[in-house]
Formats: C-alpha cells, sequence, structure tokens
C-alpha cells in the first residue's frame, strides 16, 4: 500500500477487505459460537428445569393431579398429600400485597414523576426505593416478623395471611414505584399541556389523562410484581408460613385472613425438607404447578406489555 | 348585545376554577406525598428493627462465642466465620457460573443477535428471571448433585455447597445478563463505526473496542450480582444449609450454612427460639450484617452505573 492514498488504491483496500471470507476468519466464528453456547445456556436452562421437574414429578401428575390440587397436606403420607392450601393461601397473601402495594407504589411513582421539583424529599425517596430494591427479600421477613406479627399483632392478629401480605407488600413497592414511574415519565408533556391549555386542574390533567395513558404499562408492572410476591419464599419463612397451615374448619373466608396459613413456595420447601423419595415426588410436582402459574402469569405480562407498548 | 361598552372586567378570580376543584386538587398532592413518605417509613422501620435487636445481642454476647468451631445458635456457640466463608464460598462459585454465560449472552444479544432474535430473547431471560428459588433450590438436589456432580466427585455430600452456588449462579444469570446488555447497549453506534472503519473485524470491535468502553457498567453488573447471590436464601436452605447449625469446613463439596439459610433455619423455629438465651436475637444481627454488606455493595454497583450513564 502506496503512502499516497489514490482513489484506486482506497478501491483495492475495499476489496481486499470485501474478499476476506467470514469463514476464513476462526477467531471471530469461534468467538461468535462461544456467545451463542452463553446464550443457550443462559436461556435453555429453563427447559431443563421444566422437564427434570415434570420427570421427577410424573408420578403425581400423571395420576392425580386433580387430587394433588384439590386436596391438603397430610402428615400421614405423601401421596395424601396435596398443595391446596399453598394455593389458596398464596392467592390469598397477593390478594393483601396487591392491595397495600399498588396504591402506595402508584401514588408513590405520581408524586416522583408529577410532583416533585427535585426537592430534598423527593431525592430522598429516589434514593430510598433504589436501596430497597436491593434488600435481600430474608430481610424483609425480619420486618415482617418485627413488625406486623409482633408489633402491630391487635391488626394482623399474629403470623396470619395479612401480616404475610403486608410482609412481601414491602418488598415488592420499590419495583411497582420503578415501573410506574418508568411508565409515567413515557406519557409525553405535550398530552399534559394540552389539557392544562383547555383549564384542567392538576388533578384532572392526572386523572383524566395521565393515568389513563399510562394505565397498561402500570398494570404490567403491577402484575410482574405480584408474580414475583407468588414465588418468594424466604420472607414468608419467617413470618410463620413454614408451620402454619390454612384451616379450612368453620371459619369463613373472612377469619381465613387472620388465621394460620401457609404459601405454596414455602410448601414445596417443607416437601424438599421431608426425608423420603416420595416426598421428592410431590416437591417437583409443586415445582411444575409453582413454575407454570408464575411462567404463565409472566408471559401474560410481558406479552400484554410488548403488545400495547406505545409509540408516542 | 354590546360587545364593547358593558363588557365587565375579567379578573384572576374569573380565571381560576372553582374552589373545590382547587381544594381537591391541592388535597391529592398531600396523599401522593403521604404514600412517598410511606415508603421511607418501610426504610427507617427495617433499619430501626433490624438495629436495635441486632444491637442487643452485640452487647450480649459474650465476644469469644462469635470465633468456635461453628454455628450453633442454639448451644450459644456463634462462629460468625463459619457462615461468611461459606456465603462467600458460594457467592463466588455463583460468580463463576453466571458471569462467563450472562456477560456472553449479553454480548451476543447486544453486538450479533438478529433483531428478531434480540425481540424473542429479552422477554425470555425476563421471564428466567422469575423462576422461584425454591424451584432452584430443588433442581440442585434432585438434579445437579445426583444427575451431574457425582460423575465427577466420588465423595460429594447430598447437601453441598457446590450445587447450592451453582444454582444461586443459574439464578443470577438474568440478572447479569440484562444489566451487562444495557451496558454495552449504551456504547456509541459511532464508536463501533469507526473501529470497523479502520478495517477490525468484528470480533477485535466487540472486545477490544465495545467491551473496554462498557467495563464499568459490567463491573456494576458483576456487583449487584454478587450481592443478589449472597442475600439468596432458599436455594442456599435446601441444597446446602438445610439444618439450624454447621461445623466449619472448607471443602465447598460438604455442606454448609450461610448467613441467609441460617437465618431461615432460625425462623423455622421463631416460636421455639423466642426468650432461648441468644438465638433469637442472633437472627436479627445476622440480618444487619446481611443489611449491611449488601447495601454497600448495591450502593457500589449503582454509583458506577450513574458514572457510566453520564458519559456518554
Amino acid at each position: 500500500m502506496s503512502v499516497l492514498t489514490t482513489p484506486a488504491g482506497i478501491a483495492a483496500d475495499a476489496a481486499d477487505v470485501l474478499r476476506r471470507r467470514p469463514g476464513a476468519d476462526i477467531a471471530g466464528a469461534v468467538f461468535r459460537w462461544l456467545l451463542i453456547g452463553a446464550t443457550v445456556f443462559a436461556t435453555g436452562f429453563l427447559g431443563v428445569l421444566l422437564a427434570v421437574m415434570i420427570v421427577d414429578g410424573w408420578d403425581v401428575l400423571s395420576g392425580n393431579l386433580w387430587y394433588f390440587l384439590t386436596n391438603g397436606f397430610s402428615q400421614r403420607s405423601a401421596a395424601e398429600s396435596g398443595v391446596s392450601q399453598g394455593i389458596i393461601g398464596s392467592l390469598q397473601v397477593a390478594l393483601v400485597t396487591g392491595v397495600f402495594a399498588v396504591p402506595i407504589g402508584v401514588a408513590t411513582a405520581i408524586y416522583l414523576v408529577e410532583y416533585a421539583q427535585d426537592s430534598r424529599f423527593a431525592r430522598i425517596v429516589e434514593l430510598n426505593i433504589r436501596n430497597l430494591a436491593g434488600v435481600p427479600s430474608i430481610v424483609y421477613g425480619l420486618l415482617g416478623l418485627a413488625v406486623f406479627v409482633q408489633t402491630i399483632d391487635r391488626f394482623t392478629k399474629g403470623a396470619s395471611v395479612i401480616a404475610g401480605g403486608m410482609t412481601l407488600a414491602a418488598l415488592v413497592l420499590p419495583i411497582i414505584v420503578i415501573t410506574s414511574v418508568e411508565a409515567l415519565k413515557a406519557v409525553p408533556d405535550s398530552l399534559r399541556e394540552a389539557a392544562y391549555g383547555v383549564g384542567a386542574t392538576k388533578w384532572e390533567v392526572l386523572s383524566r389523562q395521565v393515568l389513563p395513558a399510562a394505565l397498561s404499562t402500570i398494570l404490567t408492572g403491577t402484575v410482574l410484581a405480584l408474580a414475583r410476591a407468588l414465588g418468594e419464599a424466604a420472607p414468608l419463612i419467617l413470618v410463620g408460613a413454614a408451620t402454619g397451615f390454612l384451616s379450612f374448619g368453620d371459619a369463613n373466608m373472612f377469619e381465613t385472613f387472620t388465621g394460620p396459613y401457609t404459601a405454596l413456595p414455602v410448601q414445596i420447601f417443607n416437601f424438599a425438607r421431608l426425608p423420603g423419595a416420595d416426598w421428592g415426588v410431590n416437591a417437583a410436582a409443586a415445582s411444575v404447578v409453582i413454575l407454570v402459574l408464575v411462567l404463565a402469569v409472566n408471559g401474560l405480562a410481558i406479552y400484554l406489555r410488548n403488545r400495547f407498548e406505545k409509540q408516542w | 348585545m354590546s360587545l364593547t361598552q358593558d363588557r365587565p372586567e375579567l379578573t384572576a378570580a374569573d380565571l381560576q376554577t372553582s374552589r373545590s376543584r382547587r381544594a381537591r386538587s391541592h388535597t391529592v398532592r398531600w396523599l401522593f406525598m403521604g404514600a412517598a413518605a410511606v415508603t421511607v417509613l418501610v426504610s427507617a422501620l427495617i433499619i430501626w428493627t433490624v438495629a436495635s435487636e441486632a444491637w442487643t445481642y452485640i452487647s450480649q454476647v459474650e465476644l469469644d462465642k462469635l470465633t468456635d468451631i461453628g454455628w450453633f445458635p442454639r448451644r450459644g456457640l456463634f462462629d460468625l466465620s463459619t457462615l461468611l466463608v461459606n456465603t462467600l464460598q458460594i457467592s463466588v462459585i455463583a460468580m463463576l457460573v453466571a458471569v462467563p454465560s450472562g456477560f456472553g449472552a449479553a454480548i451476543y444479544l447486544s453486538e450479533y443477535a438478529h433483531p428478531r432474535v434480540r425481540k424473542v430473547m429479552k422477554p425470555t431471560l425476563e421471564l428466567l428471571a422469575s423462576v422461584p428459588s425454591v424451584v432452584l433450590g430443588v433442581f440442585a438436589i434432585s438434579f445437579i448433585t445426583p444427575s451431574i456432580l457425582t460423575n465427577f466427585f466420588d465423595d460429594i455430600n447430598y447437601f453441598n455447597k457446590l450445587a447450592a452456588g451453582i444454582a444461586v449462579g443459574l439464578l443470577v444469570i438474568p440478572l447479569i445478563a440484562s444489566i451487562a446488555e444495557d451496558s454495552l447497549r449504551a456504547v456509541p453506534l459511532a464508536l463501533r463505526e469507526a473501529s470497523a472503519g479502520l478495517g477490525a473485524r468484528k470480533v477485535t470491535t466487540s472486545i477490544r473496542v465495545v467491551l473496554p468502553a462498557a467495563l464499568s457498567g459490567l463491573m456494576a453488573a458483576t456487583i449487584v450480582g454478587f450481592s443478589r447471590a449472597i442475600g439468596e436464601t432458599m436455594v442456599v436452605t435446601i441444597a446446602s444449609g438445610g439444618g439450624d447449625t454447621s461445623l466449619f469446613n472448607l471443602s465447598i463439596l460438604e455442606s454448609g450454612g450461610t448467613l441467609t439459610s441460617a437465618m431461615a433455619a432460625l425462623g423455622l423455629g421463631t416460636d421455639q427460639v423466642a426468650g432461648n438465651n441468644l438465638a433469637f436475637q442472633s437472627l436479627y444481627f445476622l440480618g444487619a450484617l446481611l443489611f449491611a454488606i449488601t447495601l454497600v455493595l448495591n450502593m457500589l454497583g449503582d454509583v458506577i452505573v450513574r458514572r457510566l450513564r453520564n458519559r456518554y
């Protein structure tokens, strides 16, 4: 190659680059396949996980799945035990979680996006949310045990569905705030300005324009957060879900919220702790149930979000 | 009607809306601010409960009990080094699994993958992040140890730190991949184009240009992933630290409890533990330790991510 570049010289170099076939680039090909391998490993283990759980739990899943889903825990044998208490308990806990976490989380997001003008308080709230998001889930269990089970036991009646739900509400609160903030920030200012322009008050702008526009994204964020709560076991162990069992007895639906309870992931943990292969079958079968549940809820939320993602 | 003569003068009061509309708009502002205050209250309650009970423990425990043959809380032996070493071993194993495959998947998705592949893989990673950790714990004892590790190690314990570490690693992959991918995509296209314009191959561009430019983001991904691995509870409780006691042991083929699994074990017997020497308070002491460690790591990761965001 000459020092003086001429159009002919550049063309010759370019042709030389183009002539190098991709196949000749061995390092590049190796690197590319390593990356593909890593990606397959990172995402493929979900398939392996599902397959292993289905195989291990096949005795229950193929034979008496309905019995397994509709019957409670039996200390006598694994074959007589089911996960109905866990499923109902998980749904009840998720309900309480939603009741506490969604209003507070969405309202906090509204405050941060629509009201706070970089005040000191707003900065404290933001920093606080970011830090809360990284607190290990079992630490929330300590909060639940000390505050929700012991300090305000007059309201929660001790280790109850309400205490468990409030604990998980604290856990998913930062997730709901963060996704709602993103959703509100995505609403363009022109929408707000147009509403102000025709004389709406701040609250009317929010309730009639901004919130409806952000609603679908906020909803999917909420669903993702509740799915996270559905799979959590560690904090619930500290607030009594491991030793309690939902009693069907003569309690009405309302009373079960203040009684002993358990949750599906905690039941899986209990199955896994019991010695003997037949309890292992139950653990695997219950794992399939929770995986299907959590993946379905999540998949739906992610699908809806991608579907209704607005392009402003 | 005369337009010019008898038009009343328009005052500021006319432009304002009715008193009730303004009042409502003003009231809701305080509701939103109140919700934001609740999120700060959650943090304050966590810190207060954990710190005060941990202080009770620190001030009462005989300090020489903190270094002993192992962690036997109910016998008054609280060897912290046992739990800390096990936590470190399991977290490092988890990072050895999660960092290569997480980074590999991130580089593939950001640099190589066809947009259509990317569009499928990103939500898949999100879906993976929602797999409940109890399920991975069951996976560790029902598949990783018996079907894989026993082929390599003859004398491996049924409960062992290696399998627990691998399973925690699988759990952390999506988190690491997602942060790493974000930081790779934050590298401006101009850098890649300049590199390609100089005739660099894609592999050279990826390794010599894009990776160094995203280095701080990759570091942040590693730190946040490490913090998540330290805080993971259920996998370790099921696969390695089942019992509430553990003897100091450096072998990763043996069982051993971590900060988190020791907390879960103490929590399982909360009713018995309460009032029993210092075991109950040690639960909060471990929580305080865990909270402090993860908080420092998360803040470090956060600072690095922020600095990266400001660079480009």
